[in-house]
């Protein structure tokens, strides 16, 4: 591993001055479980690391049923899992976050240093796009929101400009027979990167047997986390069925651009969409129904 | 290296005659003598080795599968503050054709040399080109980055289909195939062509009602050792080197590290360290030259240098890609007529691959009149195939006994009654030439029959259970070992044969049982290469065989060398003295073995032996398995519901770990089985270099193996042992294919039987 300087900054604003002055070189450390493997293994260079752990609103974990969730950018995975208000509220989004690394990894690793990283296969964006989650920047000329389907723009890059930094993640509170479920295909049962992923929440009429509403998400089969806005509009005002839910699954599988790599083939990839985005369906619908 | 569990289903089913001796400590399951220093974290692995003035060695490795150096430039690292030594191949001696067994298959000592450092070509992406020392590692790697080789790229070849193909890409210009006994003519990258033939094939396969014939296709794995190699070397001025290392065999190392340096092998010691699994992987040398030479370069400090895990899975022995063809003929009344097989095997970038092990797998759990078996060794652009616990033989067991499955099926027969009309018995011939003794294969189909899990009902849909058996030779080989009497009545053991798999634990206890005494009385210890005599490495399942048998002889030795000392102190002739359970006595005289240790001191002196014996009799061994899976058909992913492993183990010293090496044999067969394989891009690098995209199983994968040890006592061996490590590896991968295809209809014959792969067969057969 390259040597380089360790800042732990003072404020936002200081966070910012030191980014802007980086010229590109600096990277920001949450829980570093991502960026301290990849300077490590040469995937990164770095000539300075600004650490955001310590500054108050990173570390931001708060849930009301009328206002929503915020989420500090650094605020580790275990804690949002282990708020049975918030586990209560957001299953889905739980749900995926769980699944990002072991117990050690947990401690550590944010949602905000997943969003960072970009990853087209990263766990919880498919979880937060169904949520309709927004993204809270600074920067050099101060504070904006960006909703989190446009913050990854390419594989390992996001919408952040010279000097900006996500400071936290707003998700809008549920709405009444609203449900919603996070899906991935691995391999393995554990430590593995998902070859599919799968988001979907649902929103249905007092009856349970109606879709007012829906998001559908799909992560590792395109270059960033892909919200596909038409699967959901699809099941808006029809009634649940297993052919609306078949008729979505197939607009997902339609609007997935999956590679061959080594996790997984194009071919395996286009039919785990459909089969994911069905599945996670019928999970939020029947979460949404016991709500 | 064993995982050590709790204790499965276990069922140990005593066979019928000869009756097993009454045993006081075999059988037994004390704990075992490193488990605390292995618990608290206080045991010394390869990477624990800290001396003063240490160097910190890093290598350079090709990025490219097939390429000529035309030259190494390495001005700009030896200008780097803190680098202390260089090393390449021009600092190597050139070293002649000499073949050195190691158990697990052979090398060629040139070709050893020509892997530690690449002379004139670089064969495989990550071959060693150049290394470098320096005051810490951060400065190594940077000097590393700073090694300019100039390369000129050529073609490589992966699959040894290609590689047998005319005009492919040829490794070696001065490589001629053998083919019984002589060379033939032209460059080529088959090393050898084998065969095997009995009866008249023809004839047999007329003989047949039902005549399978499949081939399959298999991918490189890897041995997935936990611990990466790691060695500390110092080389000192007056010629002596030191190596601590962790190995499978320190004088394989001792002897593989004098011949690429052409120094004397006397001037080597090597002390081996705690190994943190091996499973063949580490019976051969890397580091340990590289190291030695940068020790002696940098003024004789000492070189530590370990791997990253994308330097084990880029550079050190993976076992065989393979290409098998199997054709099988069988009666209506489920007899096999004729029986005829084709194993092409990758050797990587030298010669060496475990083909002629896979041969004599593949057909030698059963009785076939008629037969061939053809061998080729084919050169790829790898890393030189290593030796793999029962190198070969999982492949070619999945060749076997899933066509053995379908030639059950197509003619209506369980498949472990068509196993036991063709088993074979003690006085049969194995379809690689020998005659058997007394063997276990009948025992294993008849306990696995006899399982509850046999005959469970499924309990859902899309599942299937299936069956396989599986052969390994097992090795009896060279082992030394001494004790000494301590004051208190312990006995000091020193042995050579590194312990990954439990085996200080057997060894204690065959001395314990042997001289009458308690287990924790005995203290086993690993010793380095100038304490003991000479071992052969800890492979082929030899060590509880070789090593045990040795143990036992030393127990021998001792109660005569103790029976002197009591005749010495009763005043009689030491034929007068008789010892039986652990008490030697001379009429009104007796002394426990601990009471006359602690009177040595009167009886003429202390007491230490030793021993050396080249064994023989190495029993083979004989598994069968029973699996139940369930397939996802919507994702192709299967899920292992239910094993059972059943082995004959000869006599269990320490059941506990026969278990831990049947259920360790297995998850590495599910995991050869489902998931593991080297994927390469189109220029034939390695892309998937990491436990992340290297997929053994983890703990969730598996389910609780059970585990039945039949005892069919080896007629070989003093305590009718058998080596039990590799045989668990065989079955698995035929097993759950067999239950795969019952789940779904789908016969499977590439491996790893992966989600991908599953689920395009399974569209392909739904439309």
């Amino acid at each position: 591993m390259q040597a380089f300087d360790y800042v732990r900054a003072a404020s936002v604003e200081d966070a910012v001055a030191r980014l802007a002055a980086s010229g590109g070189q600096a990277y920001v450390l949450s829980g570093g479980t991502d960026l301290i493997v990849q300077l490590r293994e040469g995937r990164r260079s770095a000539r300075v690391v600004v650490d955001v752990k310590g500054l108050p609103e990173f570390g931001d974990l708060s849930y009301d049923p009328d206002m929503g969730l915020l989420i500090g950018a650094a605020t580790p995975c275990w804690r949002i899992a282990a708020d049975a208000a918030i586990a209560s509220a957001f299953p889905g989004l739980v749900e995926a976050i769980s699944l990002i690394g072991g117990v050690q990894i947990q401690g550590r690793a944010s949602i905000g240093g997943n969003l960072c990283n970009a990853s087209p296969a990263a766990d919880s964006i498919p979880a937060l796009i169904v949520h309709a989650a927004v993204c809270e920047i600074a920067g050099p000329s101060g504070r904006r929101s960006l909703p989190v389907e446009e913050f990854c723009i390419a594989p390992g890059r996001t919408a952040l400009q010279p000097g900006e930094l996500l400071v936290r993640v707003f998700v809008p509170p549920p709405a009444q027979h609203s449900g919603a479920a996070y899906l991935r295909f691995i391999p393995r049962n554990e430590m593995d990167i998902a070859v599919v992923g799968a988001g979907a929440a649902v929103t249905l009429d007092s009856h349970g047997e109606r879709f007012v509403a829906a998001r559908i998400a799909l992560g590792a089969v395109a270059p960033t986390p892909l919200y596909v806005a038409e699967a959901g509009a699809a099941l808006a005002g029809q009634p649940v069925s297993p052919d609306t839910i078949a008729e979505a699954a197939r607009l997902a599988r339609e609007a997935a651009r999956p590679i061959d790599d080594l996790r997984g083939t194009a071919a395996q990839r286009r039919h785990l969409s459909g089969v994911l985005v069905r599945r996670a369906l019928e999970r939020a619908v029947e979460r949404a129904r016991a709500r | 290296m064993t995982t050590d569990t709790l204790p499965a289903d276990t069922e140990t089913v005593e066979t019928a005659a000869p009756a097993r001796p009454h045993y006081r400590v075999i059988g037994t399951r004390p704990v075992r003598p490193d488990g605390v220093e292995k618990v608290v974290g206080r045991a010394l692995y390869g990477a624990d080795i800290y001396l003063p003035g240490t160097l910190y060695g890093k290598v350079v490795r090709s990025p490219h599968a097939h390429a000529r150096i035309r030259a190494i430039d390495v001005s700009r690292a030896a200008a780097l503050p803190g680098v202390k030594a260089i090393a390449t191949a021009a600092d190597l001696p050139l070293v002649e054709d000499k073949i050195l067994v190691t158990g697990e298959g052979s090398v060629n000592q040139r070709y050893q040399s020509m892997n530690t450092l690449a002379r004139d070509k670089v064969l495989y992406h990550g071959h060693a080109v150049a290394a470098v020392a320096a005051v810490s590692p951060h400065i190594a790697e940077e000097a590393v980055a700073l090694i300019e080789v100039d390369y000129e790229v050529l073609p490589a070849v992966i699959d040894v289909r290609d590689a047998m193909a005319a005009g492919a890409p040829v490794l070696h210009d001065d490589l001629r195939t053998a083919e019984e006994g002589r060379k033939l003519d032209g460059p080529t990258n088959v090393a050898e062509h084998l065969r095997y033939q009995r009866g008249d094939l023809a004839r047999g396969f007329a003989e047949a009602d039902v005549i399978v014939e499949r081939e399959f296709v298999t991918a490189t794995v890897h041995q997935g050792y936990i611990e990466p190699h790691a060695t500390t070397v110092l080389a000192n001025a007056d010629g002596q080197i030191t190596i601590w290392c962790s190995t499978q065999g320190a004088f394989a190392v001792r002897e593989q590290t004098a011949d690429i340096l052409q120094t004397p092998i006397s001037r080597i010691r090597v002390i081996p360290t705690e190994i943190g699994g091996g499973f063949g992987g580490k019976l051969t040398v890397y580091l340990e030259p590289i190291a030695a030479l940068l020790s002696r370069k940098s003024g004789y400090r000492p070189v530590k240098m370990a791997m990253s895990r994308a330097e084990v899975f880029a550079a050190t022995g993976p076992t065989s890609a393979s290409v098998i063809r199997v054709k099988l003929g069988a009666t209506r009344d489920g007899r096999i007529t004729a029986a005829q097989a084709e194993l092409i095997y990758a050797a990587g970038a030298f010669p060496g691959s475990p083909v002629g092990a896979g041969a004599g797998v593949i057909f030698n759990c059963y009785r076939i009149p008629n037969l061939q078996i053809d061998g080729y060794d084919v050169l790829t652009n790898q890393p030189r195939a290593g030796a793999y616990r029962a190198p070969g033989g999982t492949n070619a067991a999945f060749a076997s006994e899933t066509v053995i499955d379908e030639v059950c099926e197509r003619i209506g027969m369980d498949p472990i009654e068509f196993r036991l009309r063709n088993g074979v018995r003690e006085g049969d011939y194995r379809a690689t030439g020998p005659v058997y003794a007394r063997i276990g294969l009948r025992e294993t189909l008849e306990a696995a029959r006899r399982h509850p899990h046999y005959t469970a009902p499924l309990g859902g849909p899309n599942r299937g259970r299936g069956v396989a058996s599986g052969y390994w030779g097992n090795w009896d080989g060279t082992s030394s070992a001494s004790a000494t009497v301590n004051p208190d009545g312990a006995v000091s053991l020193s042995e050579g044969s590194p312990d990954i798999g439990g085996s200080r634990a057997s060894m204690a206890m065959i001395l314990a049982e042997t001289l009458g005494i308690d287990v924790t009385d005995v203290h086993p210890r690993i010793v380095d290469t100038d304490s003991v005599g000479y071992n052969d490495v800890t492979g082929g399942s030899r060590t509880t065989h070789g090593t045990g048998w040795a143990v036992y002889d030393l127990g021998k030795k001792l109660i005569a060398a103790m029976s002197q000392r009591a005749a010495h102190l009763w005043e009689v002739e030491p034929e007068a003295i008789t010892f039986a359970d652990g008490v030697f006595s001379c009429g009104d005289h007796a002394l426990s073995f601990k009471e006359l240790a602690g009177r040595l001191g009167e009886a003429g002196g202390p007491v230490m032996v030793s021993t050396t014996m080249e064994t023989t009799g190495a029993g083979p061994g004989f598994a069968t398995h029973l699996v139940d899976v369930e397939v996802d058909p919507e994702t192709g992913k299967v899920t292992i519901l239910r094993y059972t492993a059943v082995q004959d183990a000869g006599t269990a010293i320490h059941p506990s770990y026969v278990e831990g090496q049947m259920q360790g044999g297995v998850a590495q067969g599910i995991g050869w089985a489902l998931n593991e394989e080297y994927v390469y891009d189109q220029a034939g690098r390695l892309v998937n270099a990491s436990y992340l995209d290297y997929r053994i199983p983890t703990a969730l994968d598996l389910p609780m193996i059970d585990t039945v040890i039949v005892e069919a006592p080896n007629p070989g061996h003093p305590l009718g042992v058998r080596g039990v490590g590799e045989t668990p590896i065989v079955p698995p991968a035929a097993a759950v294919a067999n239950a795969i295809y019952h789940a779904t209809g789908i016969r499977m014959t590439t491996l790893p039987m992966s989600p991908p792969r599953l689920l395009e067969a399974i569209l392909a057969k739904e439309s």
